[in-house]
C-alpha cells in the first residue's frame, strides 16, 4: 500500500503516456474509447491518493497543497470528457467526418495532452513545466486541426503560430528567471527548481525579475486566453471537435494559468520586485471586459462559449491578482466551477451541434421542445455560467465582487458592468437557443449525459452547500497564495 | 585571453542579429530560406564558441543538431516543398521593406536599451548575450508579423527560436533546457512542414495564408 502511495505521482504521469503507447498501435475504436475512459478514470484516482499521502518533492516534480487541486480537478474533467467523448466520437465516426486512422490518433493525442498537462502541473522544475506545455500546445494543435475541413485548418493554424509565440515567450522569461537566480543559487539544475527558487527569491535582482515575469505573464498569458492575446481561443474551440473544446476551456487555460500563479508566487516573494497583482488584474478585467461585449455578436454557438471561457479567465486572473485570502479563495473555486460549468455545456453543445446538424445559432431553436434532457441541461448549464442564483459560479463571482468593492471600489464599476454585460449576452441567446418554434431535426440523441448530469449536480450543489474540509483547503491554498 | 573569448562570443551573437535583419527584407522564398540556413549555421558556431569557453561539452551537442537539422535538414525540406509547390517566384510581404526595416532597427534598440538597462547586475557576456537574443527573438516575431505567406511564417518562427537558443546558451549553466528545446524546435519543424504545408496543399492550391482568410467566408 506504502509503495503505491508513494509512487502515486510517477502513476499520474506514466499511465497516460502507457495509454497513448497502447492506443497508438490499437485498431478498433471501441475498445480505444473504453481503455480511454478506465486510464483517465484510475489517473483520477491517482490524483485523489494524493490527498492521503503527500509525496515527498524532488528536483523534478513537486506536490504541494495548491497543485493537488489542480490536478484533481484536471484528472476528473478530463475522465468525464473520455466518457462523453466516446459517444461523441461514435457519432462522427457514424456522420463520416472522421474515420478510424483518425480516431486512433485522437485517442492516442487525448492521453498525450492528459499526461502533459498533469506534468507541467506537478513539475517542480520551471523547464521542465515549460516543454509540459508546448507538448500540450502542440497536441491540442493537432486534435483542432483533426477536420480537416478549411475552417479547421485556419484555427489550427492560428492556434500553432500564437500558441508557439506565447510559448517562446514563456521560454524567454524561463531562462531571465534562471540568469536572475544564478549569481544567488550557482549554476546548474537548481537555478530552476521552484522551491530552491522560492527559498531564495529575496534576494534575486528585481529588475531582471520584472522583465521575466512580465515575458512569463505575456507568453503564459496568451495560453490562458488574456484579452490582447486571445486571438487563437475562439477558432481553436469551434473548429476542432467538442470534446477537446471541453478539455481547452476547461483544463488547459487552468494549466497556463497554474504556470502564471507560481511566477506570480516567486514575484510575490521578493520585496523589490514590482507587485505582480495589477498587472494581472488589468489583464483580466480588460478580459473581462472586452470578451462581455463580444458575446453579442457571436453567431456560432461554440464560439459564443469561447469567448465565455476568454471572460471568465479573465474573472479568475482578476481575483488572483487582487490578492489576499477572499479573493483568492473567490479565484479557487471560480476556477473550479467555471472548469466544471464550461465542460458541461461543451458537453451539451456538442450533442446539440450532432442532433441539429448546425453549430450555427439562428438554425438552432426550441431545444426545450426537441431534445427536452439536452435542452434543459442547457439551460442550466447557461444559467449556471452566467452567474445566476444558486449555483457556484454566483458564489465565487459574488465573493470576488464583494471583497473587490471592499478593497478597490472603482475596480468594482468595470468588473460589475462586465459582469452584466455577459449575463445580458448568455440570457439573450440561451432564450433563443432553448425556446420558442422547434427547428432543424428532432431526432433524438444517443450519447450518454452522464457527465452532463454529473458536471452540473456538482456545480448545483456547490452553490448551496461546500463541504466544510474544501472550504478549509481552499482557505489554506488561498493564505498561501498570499 | 577573456578578452578575446569575450569579443569572438559577441562577435558571433551579433552576426545572428545582422543575419535576422537580412531574414526581414528577402523577397523570395529561396533566398529567404538560404539566409535562413546562414542563421542556423552562425547560430551552430556561436553555441559551439560557448561550449568550449565555459567548458560545457553538451552545448557541443547542441551545436551539432542546430548545424545538422537547422543549417541543412530543414532548409533543403522546405527548398523542396517550395519546388514542388511552385511558389519560389514570390513572397508577399504585408508590409514592405522600408517600414520593416525601420521597424526592425527600433526593436533591437528597445532590446539593447531594456536589457541593457535591467541585467546590470549580471556578467558582461551573459547581458550582451540576452540583448542580442531579445533582438533576434524580436525581429522574427516582427517578420511572423510582416509575412502572409506559411512557408516565411514559420522560418521567422525558428528565426525567433534561434534567438531563444542563444539566450539559453548564453546563460551559464543553465540545466536541461538546451537540448529539449532542440529537440522540440525539430519537432515543430516537423509538425509545421509535414502536416500543415501538406494539407493545406490538398485544400488549396497555395500556400498562400491570406488564401484561407478568404476561405473562411462571411459566415461568422
Amino acid at each position: 500500500m506504502n509503495a503505491f502511495v508513494a509512487n502515486n505521482v510517477y502513476l499520474i504521469l506514466f499511465l497516460p503516456m502507457l495509454t497513448a503507447t497502447v492506443l497508438a498501435v490499437l485498431p478498433g475504436y471501441r475498445l480505444s474509447a473504453r481503455i480511454n475512459m478506465a486510464s483517465a478514470f484510475l489517473t483520477f484516482l491517482a490524483a485523489l491518493s494524493l490527498f492521503i499521502d503527500k509525496p515527498v518533492s524532488g528536483h523534478y516534480l513537486l506536490i504541494d497543497d495548491l497543485n493537488i487541486v489542480f490536478v484533481v480537478l484536471n484528472t476528473f474533467v478530463a475522465f468525464t470528457t473520455s466518457v462523453f467523448s466516446a459517444s461523441y466520437i461514435a457519432h462522427e465516426l457514424e456522420t463520416g467526418h472522421l474515420t478510424e486512422t483518425h480516431l486512433r490518433f485522437y485517442h492516442t493525442m487525448y492521453q498525450v495532452l492528459l499526461g502533459a498537462m498533469n506534468l507541467a502541473l506537478i513539475a517542480n522544475n520551471i523547464g521542465l513545466m515549460w516543454v509540459a506545455i508546448e507538448v500540450a500546445t502542440l497536441t491540442t494543435v493537432l486534435m483542432v486541426g483533426i477536420y480537416r475541413t478549411d475552417r479547421a485548418l485556419e484555427a489550427a493554424w492560428k492556434y500553432f503560430i500564437l500558441g508557439s509565440v506565447g510559448i517562446a515567450l514563456a521560454l524567454f522569461g524561463t531562462i531571465l528567471i534562471y540568469m536572475a537566480a544564478q549569481p544567488v543559487v550557482g549554476e546548474g539544475l537548481n537555478g530552476m527548481v521552484w522551491t530552491v527558487l522560492i527559498a531564495h527569491v529575496a534576494e534575486f535582482d528585481p529588475a531582471l525579475l520584472n522583465l521575466a515575469f512580465v515575458f512569463l505573464l505575456l507568453g503564459y498569458g496568451t495560453k490562458v486566453g488574456l484579452a490582447p492575446l486571445h486571438a487563437w481561443l475562439p477558432d481553436a474551440h469551434a473548429e476542432g471537435p467538442t470534446p477537446i473544446s471541453a478539455v481547452l476551456s476547461g483544463l488547459l487555460l487552468n494549466v497556463a494559468l497554474y504556470a502564471v500563479l507560481r511566477f506570480k508566487l516567486l514575484m510575490a516573494a521578493n520585496p523589490k520586485a514590482i507587485a505582480p497583482g495589477p498587472l494581472m488584474a488589468t489583464l483580466g478585467l480588460l478580459s473581462l471586459v472586452f470578451a462581455g461585449f463580444m458575446l453579442y455578436r457571436r453567431k456560432d454557438i461554440k464560439r459564443m462559449f469561447a469567448y465565455s471561457s476568454i471572460e471568465h479567465m479573465g474573472i479568475i486572473a482578476f481575483a488572483f491578482g487582487m490578492g489576499g485570502p477572499l479573493a483568492n479563495f473567490a479565484g479557487l473555486l471560480h476556477m473550479t466551477m467555471h472548469s466544471l460549468t464550461k465542460s458541461a455545456i461543451f458537453f451539451a453543445v456538442g450533442q446539440i451541434a450532432q442532433a441539429k446538424g448546425t453549430q450555427k445559432i439562428a438554425n438552432i431553436r426550441g431545444l426545450t421542445v426537441t431534445h427536452p434532457l439536452l435542452g434543459w441541461g442547457l439551460v442550466v448549464g447557461v444559467i449556471a455560467i452566467a452567474g445566476m442564483p444558486p449555483t457556484g459560479v454566483f458564489m465565487s463571482e459574488f465573493l470576488i465582487v464583494s471583497s473587490t468593492i471592499a478593497r478597490a471600489p472603482l475596480l468594482a464599476v468595470p468588473l460589475v458592468i462586465g459582469l452584466l454585460v455577459a449575463f445580458g449576452a448568455l440570457l439573450l441567446r440561451l432564450h433563443g437557443l432553448a425556446f420558442g418554434e422547434p427547428t432543424g431535426s428532432t431526432a433524438p440523441v444517443k450519447a450518454s449525459s452522464l457527465p452532463l448530469a454529473m458536471h452540473l449536480g456538482l456545480v448545483l450543489l456547490a452553490g448551496i452547500y461546500l463541504p466544510p474540509p474544501l472550504v478549509a483547503w481552499f482557505q489554506h491554498v488561498a493564505i498561501m497564495l498570499r | 585571453m577573456d578578452r578575446l573569448n569575450f569579443d569572438i562570443a559577441h562577435m558571433f551573437a551579433g552576426a545572428l542579429v545582422l543575419v535576422s535583419f537580412m531574414l526581414l527584407y528577402q523577397d523570395r522564398l529561396y533566398a529567404l530560406l538560404n539566409m535562413f540556413a546562414m542563421q542556423a549555421l552562425v547560430l551552430a558556431l556561436s553555441v559551439a564558441w560557448q561550449a568550449s569557453i565555459q567548458h560545457a561539452p553538451h552545448l557541443y551537442i547542441t551545436a551539432a543538431i542546430t548545424l545538422v537539422f537547422k543549417a541543412i535538414v530543414i532548409p533543403v525540406a522546405l527548398h523542396r516543398i517550395v519546388a514542388r509547390l511552385g511558389i519560389h517566384r514570390e513572397v508577399e510581404t504585408v508590409v514592405s521593406a522600408v517600414p520593416t526595416m525601420l521597424a526592425g532597427i527600433a526593436l533591437v534598440a528597445l532590446s539593447m536599451v531594456v536589457m541593457l538597462r535591467v541585467t546590470q547586475g549580471a556578467d558582461a557576456l551573459a547581458r550582451e548575450d540576452l540583448a542580442f537574443a531579445l533582438s533576434v527573438v524580436l525581429l522574427g516575431l516582427l517578420m511572423m508579423v510582416t509575412r502572409s505567406n506559411a512557408v516565411s511564417q514559420v522560418v521567422g518562427f525558428m528565426s525567433l527560436e534561434n534567438g531563444l537558443i542563444l539566450a539559453a546558451t548564453g546563460a551559464k549553466g543553465m540545466p536541461l533546457v538546451v537540448e529539449i528545446s532542440v529537440a522540440f524546435s525539430i519537432l515543430i519543424a516537423l509538425i509545421v512542414v509535414g502536416i500543415f504545408l501538406f494539407r493545406i496543399r490538398e485544400r488549396f492550391d497555395s500556400v498562400d495564408m491570406q488564401a484561407l482568410d478568404e476561405s473562411r467566408g462571411k459566415s461568422r
